[in-house]
């Protein structure tokens, strides 16, 4: 029997030449991920008597999560961030205003296929775009990385899913991936790793795929990965990363369940209040008026991205008492925009645009949201109280061209 | 090794880590007292004043889902919880219960038993067995698979950081 991306890196990373599914164990990475919360896990790495870490090289942190700084507790977090980074010779360290994390990865090299991304951060699953296994881990444990090289894994089963026919034009990977997620439920792939395949898969840009991995985490899913193509190696090619081994799926490969989606029949989705896997799509929404559209984040904050939405919005304004907040996903990308004209039409309909970071996604600053007011964004999660205040706010998740259309609109509305 | 504590029986899937501890607090490095302070805020802004060293939270499907932070596990434990129980959690809910020494259990007879009879059965006493994996609560009894290999051997030692720790001393020897 062959096996699955997930079974091949585990068992490389482990030093093992094969691995059974449900077996535990111990996988080294090729690097470890962290942001903001390297505050926390330096503290813990420090109670568990760390003194050196185990591979400055394989550490990665890149502040993102309260950038700028919104109060002096959070610039002495990351006063102390940059403190632990000298003292241990940090080598991949990326300060506010270079970007998110999981943008700024894959954009220097630090992600190649085949590779162990641990992640403290539940959005580590985007890196599997690039045939790398990005694992989501906690705190304490991103502490016990630092300090031991390793943790404890199970290998996982997989969910292969078969992306079939052809999108759509005007849908865009998030519609397709929302509408998977309200297919298969927000616990459909827990504990598992899922691979996506088929034609529209394959001819889906890496930025594409990077936003159906990242929301594999909205579907509860351990890894998700897509199989290295050629667009992945002009990918890598195109940012000059280094060597690295292909580690395909067998043919044979064992897989728990294959599901199989005919893209055709996708339309614009949006995920409605409060839980990821409540789509409908946005011509069923109704009347919802918004205040608040984002754009950017790790999951929609790409150059493709804004360009999307700086194709729906060239020429037009805003309706009148919407903001529109864009926060790119890195300052390469904010560049481009720049470069290209697409940061003047954002910026002529009417748009704000942020420091390339989290923004109000996690609720903790940057244009978190009033009692009773509506956002439509492009960001992963719906939870109640997401965008810091759960007092009648209603969150709806759509593509970067629905939340542009809305913005116009005042109200969800896909673009026509 | 056996726990007694008085049950929240909550009737909702997906009870995810933002309702849990709100991402607001979550780069604020809080002391336990604090954290405790937050348990559950926006999904019950009154289970912190009114939860006791040792209950036991049965709840539904895939519980606490969401995002890694931890504090989501360290606010319910620092909160007096001794143990979650459900028919399935979240991934990294699951690892950061272990890692940080909370007792969660997977069981979806007793979990659905909990919650059809919730009238009756919230906040009254619930024991379980770790050894032998067993609940009991409002006359009935329910098996669970108990903790065992990896996962135990940090559990036991208190959690990963005294496990790490142990594992560091050790090397340095």
């Amino acid at each position: 029997m062959g096996m699955t991306m997930i079974e091949k890196i585990l068992a490389r990373a482990s030093g093992a030449d094969r691995v059974q599914v449900g077996e535990i164990v111990f996988a080294s990475p090729h690097r470890v991920l962290s942001h903001d919360n390297s505050a926390a896990i330096l503290g813990i790495f420090e109670k568990m008597g760390g003194e050196k870490v185990w591979d400055p090289d394989r550490i990665f942190i890149a502040l993102d999560h309260a950038v700028p700084p919104p109060d002096a507790k959070k610039a002495t977090n990351h006063q102390m961030i940059r403190s632990f980074v000298a003292k241990q010779n940090i080598a991949n360290f990326y300060d506010c205003g270079v970007g998110i994390c999981h943008q700024v990865l894959p954009e220097y090299g630090h992600v190649v296929p085949g590779a162990v991304i641990f992640g403290s951060d539940s959005h580590t699953t985007t890196h599997g775009a690039l045939g790398a296994a990005g694992i989501p881990i906690g705190r304490t444990e991103a502490a016990s990385v630092w300090a031991l090289g390793e943790t404890w894994l199970k290998v996982p089963s997989t969910l292969k899913i078969e992306l079939e026919g052809e999108m759509k034009e005007g849908v865009f990977p998030k519609d397709l991936i929302l509408y998977i997620i309200g297919q298969i439920t927000a616990e459909g792939a827990t504990y598992k790793s899922v691979e996506f395949h088929g034609p529209v898969v394959r001819a889906m840009s890496i930025g594409g795929r990077m936003t159906l991995c990242n929301m594999g985490a909205e579907m509860g899913a351990k890894a998700a990965m897509v199989p290295v193509d050629e667009s992945t190696k002009a990918w890598l090619d195109g940012i000059g990363a280094g060597e690295y081994e292909v580690l395909d799926p067998d043919p044979d490969a064992d897989y728990e369940q294959v599901i199989s989606i005919d893209c055709s029949s996708v339309s614009p989705q949006v995920a409605r209040p409060h839980k990821v896997d409540n789509v409908v799509p946005v011509g069923d929404v109704g009347d919802v008026a918004i205040d608040v559209a984002l754009l950017g984040t790790c999951t929609n904050g790409r150059f493709e991205d804004l360009e999307q939405a700086a194709a729906v919005l060239d020429g037009k304004k805003i309706a009148k008492g919407v903001r529109l907040l864009v926060y790119p996903a890195s300052c390469k990308v904010l560049d481009e925009a720049y470069e290209k004209g697409i940061a003047r039409v954002l910026l002529g309909a009417g748009a704000q645009i942020a420091v390339p970071a989290c923004g109000p996604c996690l609720g903790a600053y940057g244009g978190v949201l009033a009692p009773g007011e509506t956002c439509v964004s492009t960001a992963n999660r719906n939870f109640k109280g997401r965008m810091g205040c759960k007092d009648e706010t209603g969150i709806y998740l759509a593509s970067p061209a629905t939340v542009a259309a809305s913005a116009i609109a005042g109200k969800i509305v896909a673009n026509r | 090794m056996e726990l007694n504590g008085r049950m929240w029986i909550l009737d909702d899937d997906d009870i995810n880590t933002d309702v849990i501890y709100p991402g607001k607090y979550t780069y604020e490095l809080f002391s336990p007292e604090e954290m405790a302070k937050h348990a559950m805020e926006d999904f019950d802004p009154t289970f912190a004043e009114k939860v006791r060293e040792g209950d036991i939270i049965i709840a539904g499907r895939n519980f606490g889902c969401g995002s890694s932070r931890e504090q989501a596990v360290s606010c319910m434990k620092y909160a007096g919880v001794s143990a979650i129980i459900a028919p399935s959690f979240a991934r990294l809910y699951y690892r950061n219960s272990i890692n940080q020494a909370l007792y969660v259990i997977e069981c979806a007879e007793a979990s659905r038993y909990a919650r059809e009879g919730k009238k009756e059965l919230q906040h009254k006493e619930a024991r379980i067995d770790l050894k032998k994996g067993l609940i009991a609560f409002g006359g009935r009894e329910f098996d669970f698979t108990p903790m065992s290999g990896k996962a135990l051997e940090i559990f036991e030692a208190g959690g990963l950081a005294p496990y790490t720790k142990k594992r560091l001393e050790s090397v340095k020897g």
